[in-house]
C-alpha cells in the first residue's frame, strides 16, 4: 500500500516536472538560426586597422551626435551639438556659448533625433551632417572635416522639430516640419480649443549654401493644422518633391492617444518645392514677424556669434495652387521613405496591418487627371487607389521605418513585433524576417536613404534593452544590432550598446570622410581676437574688474603660469592658445573652483574659460589632457587677493623673482 | 693625350646642368619614428633653408635638452648656393676644355667638396647631439643624441634615418657620371 502511494507521488511528480520542461520559452535571443556562423570574423576589425563605415548616430535625449565605426560598433567620438559638454567645454567656453542661444535665451540641451548626411544627386558627398533639435526647434550643421558643430538655426512657428532635417537631392534644403501645430508666434495667445481656426502646421525650408553650407530659412509653408512626423525628399524624377507623413489629421488638441487614432487613414503630404520656389519668385511670399536665433561658428576666429532674426518669409497654400497634395495613408503613418530610384514612396502606418507603397508616376497622373477625393482644408486629397503601387500584406506589427538595399529590396522595422522584414519593392513580397532585441525604432543601411545604397549591413536601433548586456541598475544603455544583408537571408552579426538614445543614424564609407579629417588648426590662420601666437606675446591685461589672461600652452607648460594681482570681485578670462602644431596634442585647462567646466584646446586653437574667483588665496591651474611625459608638471598658480588690495598685476613663467632676489641678497651678505 | 670625346662632353654638360635642380629640391633628409609617431617626422635640408616638422622635433627635443634647430645654426646656407654654382661652372668648363687633366681635377673637386660637406654635416650633428642643456628634464647618463651621418640609428624611443633627398641624389648622380666618363676616357680613348 505504502509503496503504491509512493509510486503515485513519483508518477505525479514526474508528470509535473515533464510539463515544466515543456514550458514554452520566449528566448529567441539564444536561438542561433539567424546568427551568422562567421559573425565574429565579419565584425572583427584587427588592432590598428580601421572600420569600413562611419556611422553618424543621433544621441536622442543627450542632444549630441555619436560617431561609431561599423562593423565593429566601436564609439569613436561624441560630437557635442545642442547640449553643453563639460568634457570639452562646448557650451561653457566663451567662444561656444553663443551656439546654444535661442529666442528663449540660452538653452543648453535638446533632444536630437534624425541625422541627414549631405548629398549630391541624392548620393553621399561626405561634407556635412545635419541634425534636428526636437524640443526647442533647431537644425544644426556639423562639419565632417572637423567633426564640430558649425551652425545652428532655430525654427520659428514650430512646436517641435521632429519632421527634420531631411534634405533634398543636392542639399539645396533641409526641411523642418512641426510635430505640434501651433498658432503663429506673432499671434499665439489664443484658446487651445481654437485649434482648427488658429493652429497651423508650419513646414520650413532651410536653404543650404552650396560651398559654405550656411543655412537660412528660405520660406515656411502654412499648411493645415496637423502633426508632421517624418519626411523624405524625392530623387531622380521626383527630386522636385518632398513627402511628409502626418498624424492627428483629426485635429485633436487633447488625449491624442485616442483622439488622433480615429481615422482609418491619415495623409502623406506631397510638396512640390520647385513650385514653391516659383511662387516665391513671383512675389507670392509674405514676410511675417518671428524671432529666431541663427548661430554660426567661425573656424578662423574659433568663435561663434549668435544673431536674432526677426522676420520669416511664408507661403500660404491657399494662394499657391498645385503646390501641395495629400495622399491618404493608412493609420498614423510614421516613416515616409523614398526608394533609390525616386519612383516609390513607402508609408509606414504604425497602427496599420499593411505597408502601402505609393507610385510617383501614378501620383503625377492622378494630379493631371484631377483624380481627387475632395479636399482637406483646401488642399486636394488624391484618391488612395489612384496613387497606390500596392500594399505589402501581413508584413508584421507596427511598421515604423524603411530603408533600401540597392538591390530592389526594402527593409522595414517593426516596433510591436520587434523584427526587421525584408521585402521586394516591385513584387511587394516578403523575403525574410529577423528578430530584433527589442522593439526596433529606426533602422539604418549604409546609404539606405540615398540613390546609391552601399548595402552590406543594416543596423537596428532598439527602444528596449532589458537583458542584452550586464545590468546597470534601472537605467540601461540602448541596444543596437548589426545584421549582414549581403545574402538573401539577413544574418545577425553583432549586438552593441549605444550612447544616449539613437533615433536615426546614417552610415557612409570611411573613404569619403577620412581623407578630409582635419589634424590641426594652423596657428597662422588663427584670427581669434585674444590669440597669443607665441610665448613672448603672453600677457595679462586689466580692464576695470575684467582681467584678460593671454595664455599659451605647449608641452609642458603654460605661459604665464604664475599670476598675481587678481582681486576678489574680478572676472578673469583665460584665453588659452595651444601653440602645438602637431597631430593629437590637445591641451586642457582647468581652474580649481571654476563653476563652468574645463576646456580642451586643440592645436592652433584659442579657447576662453571665464572664472569668477570666490575665495582669497592661491588657486591652482593645470592641464587636464595628458599631453606629454611632463603633463603632470603642467600646472601653475593664480593668487587672488581681497577686494581693494594693492598687489600689482604681475605674471611670469620660469622665473622666480623673489627667490632670485633672495639669492642675490644672500650673495651680497656673504661678501 | 686625346681630347675628351663628344659623348663625354655631353654627359658632363648634362650632369653639371642638372645641378640647377638642386636649387629647387631638398638635398638631405632625416626621418624619425617613435611609438607615438607612427606617421613619422621628417626634416629636410635645402641649399639655403630647412623644412619639415622642425617645430615638432624641437618641441620633443627640448625634453632632453637639445638646442632648437634654427636656420641661423647653419652659416652654410649663405654659401651653399655659390658652391653649387662654382661646381656647375667647373663641370661645364671641363666639358668645354676637353682636357683629361681637367677631368681628373673636376672629379677631385667633387670628391673633396663632398668630403667637406659630409664632415661639416657630421660636425653639426655631433654638436647638436652632444651639446645638451643642464636644465634638461630628462637626462640619461652617457647618452648623446647625434643623428646618424648616413643610415639608421636608434636614439632613445626614436629611430632616426638619414639619407640624401632628391637634390642630394642629383649631386651623387653627377659624381657617378664623372667617374663613368673618367673610366671611359682612360680605357677606351687612350
Amino acid at each position: 500500500m505504502k509503496s503504491r502511494i509512493t509510486l503515485g507521488i513519483c508518477a505525479v511528480s514526474a508528470i509535473l516536472l515533464g510539463l515544466n520542461a515543456c514550458k514554452p520559452t520566449n528566448d529567441k535571443g539564444k536561438d542561433s538560426s539567424f546568427l551568422a556562423g562567421d559573425a565574429a570574423q565579419k565584425v572583427y576589425v584587427a588592432p590598428g586597422t580601421h572600420d569600413e563605415f562611419y556611422n553618424i548616430v543621433s544621441g536622442g535625449f543627450n542632444g549630441q551626435l555619436s560617431v561609431v565605426g561599423l562593423p565593429s560598433g566601436r564609439v569613436l567620438k561624441i560630437i557635442p551639438v545642442f547640449s553643453q559638454f563639460a568634457e570639452s567645454g562646448w557650451g561653457y567656453s566663451e567662444e561656444t556659448k553663443p551656439m546654444l542661444n535661442t529666442s528663449h535665451g540660452f538653452i543648453p540641451w535638446d533632444d536630437s533625433h534624425h541625422v541627414a548626411l549631405s548629398t549630391t544627386n541624392s548620393e553621399h558627398d561626405g561634407r556635412w551632417a545635419f541634425i534636428n533639435g526636437n524640443n526647442t526647434p533647431r537644425i544644426a550643421r556639423v562639419s565632417l572635416s572637423t567633426f564640430r558643430t558649425e551652425e545652428i538655426i532655430e525654427i520659428p512657428n514650430s512646436g517641435g522639430n521632429h519632421s527634420s532635417p531631411f534634405i533634398t537631392a543636392n542639399t539645396e534644403y533641409a526641411v523642418a516640419g512641426t510635430r505640434f501645430s501651433v498658432p503663429p508666434d506673432a499671434n499665439a495667445d489664443v484658446p487651445i480649443s481654437s485649434f482648427k481656426q488658429n493652429f497651423k502646421g508650419y513646414i520650413s525650408f532651410v536653404s543650404i549654401d552650396k560651398t559654405t553650407g550656411k543655412m537660412g530659412i528660405k520660406f515656411q509653408l502654412k499648411t493645415p493644422g496637423v502633426s508632421f512626423d517624418l519626411a523624405r525628399a524625392g530623387k531622380g524624377k521626383s527630386a522636385g518633391w518632398f513627402f511628409f507623413s502626418t498624424y492627428n489629421t483629426e485635429q485633436a488638441n487633447s488625449l491624442l492617444e485616442v483622439n488622433a487614432s480615429q481615422k482609418d487613414k491619415d495623409f502623406i503630404l506631397a510638396v512640390n518645392w520647385k513650385k514653391a520656389e516659383e511662387y516665391l519668385a513671383q512675389g507670392k511670399g509674405k514676410k511675417e514677424k518671428a524671432n529666431y536665433a541663427h548661430n554660426v561658428y567661425d573656424e578662423r576666429t574659433h568663435s561663434a556669434t549668435s544673431t536674432i532674426m526677426n522676420e520669416v518669409m511664408t507661403l500660404d497654400p491657399k494662394e499657391c495652387p498645385d503646390m501641395l497634395y495629400f495622399m491618404p495613408c493608412p493609420k498614423s503613418p510614421h516613416g515616409c521613405d523614398v526608394d533609390p530610384t525616386g519612383q516609390y514612396i513607402v508609408g509606414s502606418g504604425k497602427l496599420a496591418a499593411v505597408i502601402p507603397v505609393f507610385s510617383f508616376a501614378k501620383m503625377e497622373k492622378a494630379i493631371t487627371e484631377k483624380n481627387f477625393d475632395g479636399n482637406f482644408d483646401g488642399i486636394p486629397v488624391l484618391k488612395y487607389d489612384a496613387v497606390l503601387h500596392g500594399e505589402v500584406k501581413k508584413p508584421g506589427l507596427g511598421p515604423l521605418h524603411t530603408e533600401f538595399d540597392g538591390q530592389g529590396n526594402a527593409i522595414t522595422s517593426f516596433f510591436v513585433s520587434s523584427e526587421l522584414v525584408k521585402w521586394n519593392i516591385e513584387k511587394l513580397e516578403v523575403i525574410d524576417r529577423v528578430p530584433t532585441f527589442y522593439s526596433v525604432g529606426h533602422l539604418s543601411i549604409p546609404g539606405g536613404p540615398t540613390a546609391k545604397p552601399w548595402g552590406k549591413y543594416v543596423v537596428a536601433y532598439n527602444k528596449i534593452t532589458k537583458d542584452r548586456y550586464l545590468p546597470t541598475g534601472p537605467e540601461l544603455a540602448q541596444s543596437a544590432q548589426l545584421y549582414d544583408i549581403s545574402g538573401e537571408k539577413m544574418k545577425l552579426l553583432l549586438d552593441f550598446p549605444t550612447v544616449g538614445e539613437p533615433h536615426y543614424a546614417e552610415s557612409i564609407p570611411a573613404s569619403l570622410i577620412e581623407k578630409n579629417s582635419k589634424k590641426i588648426f594652423k596657428l597662422e590662420e588663427n584670427f581669434h581676437p585674444y590669440a597669443t601666437k607665441g610665448e613672448k606675446e603672453a600677457k595679462v591685461v586689466r580692464k576695470g574688474n575684467e582681467v584678460h589672461v593671454y595664455m599659451t600652452s605647449i608641452r609642458s607648460h603654460f605661459t604665464p603660469d604664475n599670476i598675481e594681482g587678481i582681486k576678489l570681485g574680478d572676472v578673469v578670462y583665460f584665453h588659452v592658445t595651444n601653440l602645438e602644431q602637431d597631430w593629437d596634442v590637445p591641451h586642457g585647462f582647468a581652474v580649481r573652483g571654476a563653476q563652468n567646466s574645463e576646456i580642451l584646446i586643440m592645436p592652433g586653437e584659442t579657447s576662453t574659460l571665464k572664472w569668477t574667483p570666490t575665495k582669497v588665496g592661491v588657486t591652482p591651474i593645470y592641464c587636464t589632457d595628458f599631453c606629454s611625459a611632463l603633463h603632470q608638471e603642467m600646472q601653475g598658480y593664480v593668487r587672488v587677493s581681497p577686494a581693494g588690495s594693492n598687489i600689482p598685476l604681475s605674471w611670469h613663467t620660469g622665473k622666480n623673482p623673489e627667490a632670485d632676489a633672495a639669492k642675490k641678497t644672500e650673495g651680497v651678505s656673504k661678501k | 693625350m686625346k681630347p675628351l670625346k663628344r659623348s663625354s662632353q655631353i654627359w658632363l654638360s648634362i650632369g653639371s646642368l642638372s645641378l640647377i635642380s638642386t636649387y629647387f629640391l631638398p638635398i638631405w633628409r632625416i626621418d624619425l619614428w617613435a611609438p607615438q609617431y607612427p606617421e613619422g617626422l621628417s626634416m629636410k635640408i635645402w641649399l639655403s633653408k630647412l623644412s619639415g616638422d622642425i617645430e615638432i622635433i624641437n618641441g620633443l627635443n627640448h625634453y632632453i635638452g637639445m638646442a632648437h634647430i634654427k636656420e641661423e645654426m647653419f652659416p652654410e646656407f649663405k654659401i651653399l648656393n655659390y658652391c653649387i654654382a662654382f661646381i656647375m661652372a667647373a663641370g661645364l668648363l671641363t666639358a668645354l676644355l676637353r682636357s683629361k687633366k681637367g677631368l681628373v681635377a673636376f672629379l677631385s673637386l667633387l670628391i673633396i667638396s663632398g668630403g667637406i660637406a659630409l664632415y661639416d654635416f657630421w660636425k653639426w650633428g655631433y654638436e647638436y647631439g652632444h651639446n645638451l642643456s643642464d636644465d634638461a628634464a630628462i637626462k640619461v647618463p652617457g647618452m648623446a643624441y647625434q643623428p646618424p651621418l648616413l643610415g639608421y640609428k636608434e636614439l632613445l624611443n626614436f629611430g632616426a634615418y638619414s639619407i640624401p633627398d632628391s637634390g642630394g641624389w642629383v649631386v651623387v648622380g653627377l659624381g657617378i657620371i664623372t667617374i663613368g666618363v673618367l673610366i671611359y676616357e682612360f680605357k677606351y680613348n687612350k
